[in-house]
């Protein structure tokens, strides 16, 4: 039950991507070229998914458990380092080279081109690479 | 060129929230698409199952748009198969630094009004529009 569950939620979370425009990498790095071709597109899409979230999650809290768990798992992690501060500066390097973050990719595989497809993999090297170089070279991740 | 949707934004915004939503009612998760994927790598958590069915969820979500809107999916990559390659790395990287992404910290943490996402959403989006600027506008690719 709980998978199926998960699995529409799924698809209303790439409906959205979609519906959107920002499965298409065009649309994304247009919004990021405000000295260019600007799409305010993203901000709109942006504010209208952070309301959402924020009006929702409130009525969601007043419960005491999700519906199919016995807690909220929440992120505990509170301190601002740099580890938090370089890995987005970095996110966003990458994020304004290729056009895709990890939310429009995933939904973008779905349409089958091989752009989405090379990100993809691409994605999942950088995320092992850097799991790795958290585990031998710092200490143990605290996130 | 593409141009500005304010309607389709705001309602594709609307259902990305909407699904946000669910999934902290329906399981308590952070629709983060960084742990999301980062859980289903080897090795696997024992919860991975939960995040291997919302990518599939997502993965079909446009497959399903075009066949029931009967409307194609607007896609166009402007950029070569180098630059996805080095930016997928980056952004494999910094997110996992970073510890989340645009739906992770952009949306889920700043619902939740978490000074780190707050933070991090800040740094990763200027980030990119520097990044932007640079790569069209003074490196002219």
């Amino acid at each position: 039950m709980r998978i199926i569950v998960v699995f529409a939620i799924g698809i209303i979370f790439g409906l959205g991507i979609t519906i959107s425009g920002m499965i298409n990498p065009a649309k994304v790095l247009n919004f990021f070229d405000i000295a260019g071709s600007w799409d305010p597109s993203l901000l709109f899409v942006m504010f209208a998914a952070m309301f959402t979230a924020m009006a929702g999650y409130k009525l969601v809290f007043l419960r005491k458990r999700p519906l199919f768990d016995t807690k909220f798992r929440l992120p505990e992690a509170k301190t601002i380092d740099r580890r938090l501060i370089g890995g987005s500066a970095l996110f966003g390097v990458g994020w304004g080279i290729a056009g895709f973050c990890p939310g429009g990719a995933v939904p973008a595989l779905g349409t089958g081109r091989t752009e989405a497809i090379v990100f993809f993999a691409a994605l999942v090297i950088g995320i092992i690479f850097a799991r790795t170089l958290q585990n031998f070279i710092f200490r143990p991740a605290t996130t | 060129m593409t141009e500005f949707s304010p309607f389709s934004a705001t309602l594709g915004g609307i259902l990305i929230g909407i699904s946000v939503v669910l999934l902290m009612f329906s399981i308590g998760r952070v629709a983060g698409m960084t742990g999301i994927v980062a859980g289903i790598i080897p090795p696997l958590p024992e919860d991975w199952k939960w995040r291997a069915s919302f990518l599939a969820g997502a993965v079909i979500a446009p497959i399903l748009y075009v066949a029931i809107s009967g409307q194609t999916v607007d896609l166009t990559v402007p950029v070569s198969h180098g630059a996805l390659v080095a930016g997928g790395l980056l952004v494999g990287v910094g997110v996992t630094f970073g510890s989340g992404c645009t739906s992770g910290h952009g949306v889920c943490g700043i619902a939740r009004l978490s000074k780190r996402s707050i933070v991090a959403t800040g740094v990763f989006m200027i980030s990119t529009f520097v990044t932007v600027f640079l790569v069209r506008h003074v490196l002219s690719f």
